[in-house]
């Protein structure tokens, strides 16, 4: 049976789309940005065993050589975490679309819809198609937060499942895109515009990086290229924050409220109608 | 005489306040009430309490005037006629309710005063000005938190003008509610929200539930207690489990022992200030709102409160563990409920003559605990402290919301940046109605304006008092007691997880 591999769900979210939603996240990304505040979601595990010898509860167990992690001992102290050399969690669950379904009866009546994050989870399309198909059945929307990098055109099946998409562009040129996350963004603004055009584009965020990124070059070029597409777009500017950064790779810090603000009304004057900092 | 004497000189009180204290203190100089031996051990040790009504009930504890009928005939007593546009319309409202007394001597409900008003609703920016006068006056006359407007279900364009003007004022005093029903617009609820993280108001009644037990013409007054209009409720006493369980044996001595016998020493106490009032006091005979057809002696019921279930349930598994214990572990819920039902069941097996609006029975309540509760947990509530995930923690509190028609609720705190979000909120609110709760409340972590245990005081009020200051509002010192005993400032802060 189809399952996804899931690193947590938080039940009630009011940063992740519409209303109160159910955000899952899933394992596995394949990008690896400078800036990420959940690295521990890039790979999957390779069962190397180093994260099993810091849990003081024991609930990390090696099994046939596979790590196995106990939940009901687990005091979430993130020591697994910081102990991994491979960016990722032995904290994750195998679910079929029937154990997510079943893990979110309980706030059900409380919740817009389900939203699906990451890690990067288009890597697991399929499971996606399932699980949203289920979810809307509850009468749930179905959203999706992506970096953009799998198309989403091209597939009836997968966009008939989705609501909408908050998508991420990082950055509006190649080279950078390329040395913040490792990939190319061609098919980031492919999707873009392909989501805005069948108006499933919910939001798109760009995280302001001091130091790191070219922020006024970046918020400029991408405010415009989506005024273009549609002005009412919500286009989100988020500030780079160090809690959870792997600092050893990344040097920088949070922008301050005037950054945010010049930047904000670049893309205002671009056009678009609903800018938001966080 | 020297408790009087100490009132004179209390520099802390307005004279206004003075006058009030005096006034208990001169009704509680006398006895007038018969009180068996066994009903005064149960007050002595505080299991039974009356909630400082006084020794000699001159009026009824909850007035609910029915002010449609005061719009359209005026008063002949207050020399009204009726009024003809907003300016009169609010005038006369706010004379009428210089004559509603209440427990407090201050009127606890103030009507639906969305469709009072909407009808003179002309030209909005001059409604709006009316309006918002209106408010203030009253958060600076009725100095008391337990005075509670009612707005919704529907729509109307004076109910707008009140958020808007609350959320301008951002003073504690009225209390609000929207009466919330399936029909009412997710525009006006969205509104609703919007207002209540700003400034703790309104609340949210769930309109079908208490339109089924006490029909559409029903109030919300005080903290959180529904009443019908045109009535009222004669006196609130309320149960101590928390301090009568420590009495029990074990929990079958509790339940078949000890809660029937304490039911029914309280219902006779009732029965006896009901009749004191009725047939002594002369409040009905007496005054205008009777004869002019505000409120009918028919409309009335009596209010049966407890409070401490919660500390009943642990006491009585020895819960120490938090999974063991009452809002955790399906035992400790499953023995709430039970004693819940066999509060009700007890309570129906009693018949008062005067409560005419209730088939001669006392409605349950769950009390939102006074000032001086220490380790006693309001109602049915878990204790702030101890509480569950926010969905949990509603799924726990719909258990008991439909034992109590005359008024449970539960209130959650925000991280306030849930703002950028009502939406967030609005979804949770619908939610807790969909599940069977009957009342609920938020504010946000940055309010001045907090909900205590069920009314409303300004954060800075209680600052002032604490610093031997005068403030107007009455409630504050209790809002003050409760913040220290009851530590309701630490309610759990709820964010995303
Ligand atoms: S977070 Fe849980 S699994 Fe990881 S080390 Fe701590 S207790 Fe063990
Ligand atoms: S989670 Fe990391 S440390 Fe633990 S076994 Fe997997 S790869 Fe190794």
């Amino acid at each position: 049976m189809l399952r996804g591999l899931v690193n947590k769900i938080i039940p009630f979210s009011s940063v992740d789309g519409p209303g109160n939603r159910t955000a899952i996240f899933l394992q596995g990304c394949n990008f690896n940005c400078l800036y990420c505040h959940n690295p521990e979601t890039i790979n999957l595990c390779n069962n190397c065993g180093t994260c099993t010898k810091v849990c003081p509860t024991q609930c990390l167990t090696m099994e046939n050589g596979i790590v196995h992690w106990d939940k009901e001992k687990c005091i979430e102290c993130d020591n697994c975490l910081k102990a991994c050399k491979n960016c990722s969690c032995p904290r994750t669950t195998y679910m079929t679309v029937e154990e997510v379904i079943k893990a979110i009866e309980n706030t059900r009546p409380f919740i817009s819809g389900i939203t699906l994050s990451g890690g990067e989870c288009m890597l697991q399309k399929e499971f996606v198609i399932e699980l949203f198909e289920e979810v809307k059945k509850l009468g749930l929307t179905a959203f999706i937060d992506s970096n953009g990098s799998i198309p989403f055109y091209g597939d009836d099946r997968l966009m008939k499942a989705i609501d909408a998409v908050m998508l991420d562009v990082k950055s509006y040129d190649k080279e950078e895109h390329k040395m913040l996350t490792g990939q190319d963004n061609e098919i980031v603004f492919k999707n873009m515009e392909y989501l805005a055009s069948i108006n499933k584009l919910y939001e798109i965020r760009t995280v302001i990086v001091p130091d790191i990124l070219n922020n006024e070059k970046n918020v400029d070029s991408i405010s415009k290229r989506l005024s273009e597409l549609n002005p009412s777009i919500k286009y989100k500017l988020i500030k780079y924050r160090p809690i959870g950064v792997r600092t050893e790779i990344i040097k920088s810090s949070m922008p301050s409220e005037d950054m945010m603000e010049k930047l904000k009304s670049i893309a205002i004057k671009n056009g678009c109608k609903d800018v938001i900092v966080v | 005489m020297d408790d009087i004497l100490k009132i004179i000189k209390d520099t802390s009180l307005t004279y206004e306040q003075k006058v009030f204290t005096l006034a208990k203190a001169a009704e509680n100089s006398i006895k007038p009430l018969n009180i068996d031996e066994e009903t005064q051990k149960y007050r002595d040790n505080g299991i039974i309490c009356d909630l400082f009504e006084g020794n000699a009930p001159y009026r009824p504890r909850y007035i609910v005037p029915d002010y449609e009928v005061f719009l359209k005939n005026g008063s002949k007593f207050l020399d009204l006629e009726p009024p003809k546009n907003i300016w009169e319309a609010i005038n006369s409202l706010l004379i009428l309710y210089k004559h509603v007394p209440s427990i407090t001597s201050f009127p606890v409900y103030l009507g639906n005063i969305d469709t009072l008003l909407d009808r003179f609703v002309e030209d909005e920016e001059e409604a709006y000005q009316a309006i918002k006068l209106f408010l203030l006056h009253i958060d600076r006359t009725i100095t008391d938190s337990f005075c509670h407007a009612n707005i919704g279900p529907e729509d109307t364009k004076a109910g707008r003008l009140i958020l808007k003007a609350s959320r301008e004022l951002n003073v504690s005093i009225p209390n609000i509610t929207l009466k919330y029903s399936e029909k009412t617009p997710d525009d006006l609820a969205l509104d609703s929200i919007n207002t209540t993280l700003i400034t703790a108001k309104p609340s949210f009644a769930n309109h079908e539930m208490f339109a089924g037990e006490l029909g559409d013409d029903y109030a919300i007054a005080s903290c959180y207690n529904g009443l019908p209009i045109g009535g009222g409720n004669f006196t609130l006493v309320r149960l101590n489990m928390g301090r009568l369980a420590p009495m029990a044996k074990d929990t079958e001595d509790f339940i078949n022992n000890l809660l029937p016998d304490a039911v029914k020493k309280m219902a006779g106490y009732m029965d006896e200030r009901i009749k004191f009032l009725m047939e002594e006091s002369g409040y009905f005979e007496s005054s205008f709102l009777v004869k002019e057809g505000l409120i009918s002696v028919d409309r009335f019921t009596s209010m049966f409160g407890m409070v401490g279930l919660a500390d009943a349930v642990n006491h009585l598994l020895g819960a120490k563990d938090q999974k063991d214990r009452f809002g955790y572990s399906k035992e400790a819920n499953d023995l709430g409920v039970r004693i819940i039902e066999k509060l009700e069941e007890e309570v129906k097996k009693h018949h008062n003559p005067y409560c005419k609006f209730s088939d001669g029975k006392f409605l349950l309540h769950a009390q939102v605990g006074i000032d001086t509760d220490k380790g006693i947990a309001p109602g049915c509530r878990i204790p702030i402290g101890e509480e569950p995930e926010i969905w949990d923690h509603i799924r726990h509190s719909a258990l008991f919301h439909k034992f109590f028609p005359t008024g449970i609720g539960d209130i959650f705190r925000f991280d306030s940046t849930v703002k950028r979000n009502p939406q967030y909120v609005l979804d949770i609110m619908k939610g807790a109605m969909k599940v069977g709760m009957r009342y609920i409340s938020f504010y946000t972590s940055d309010s001045d304006v907090v909900r205590i245990t069920g009314y409303l005081v300004k954060r800075s009020d209680m600052e002032k008092l604490e610093r031997g200051e005068q403030v107007l509002n009455g409630a504050a010192v209790l809002g003050l007691g409760a913040v220290k005993t009851q530590h309701v400032l630490d309610r759990k802060e709820r964010k995303d997880a």
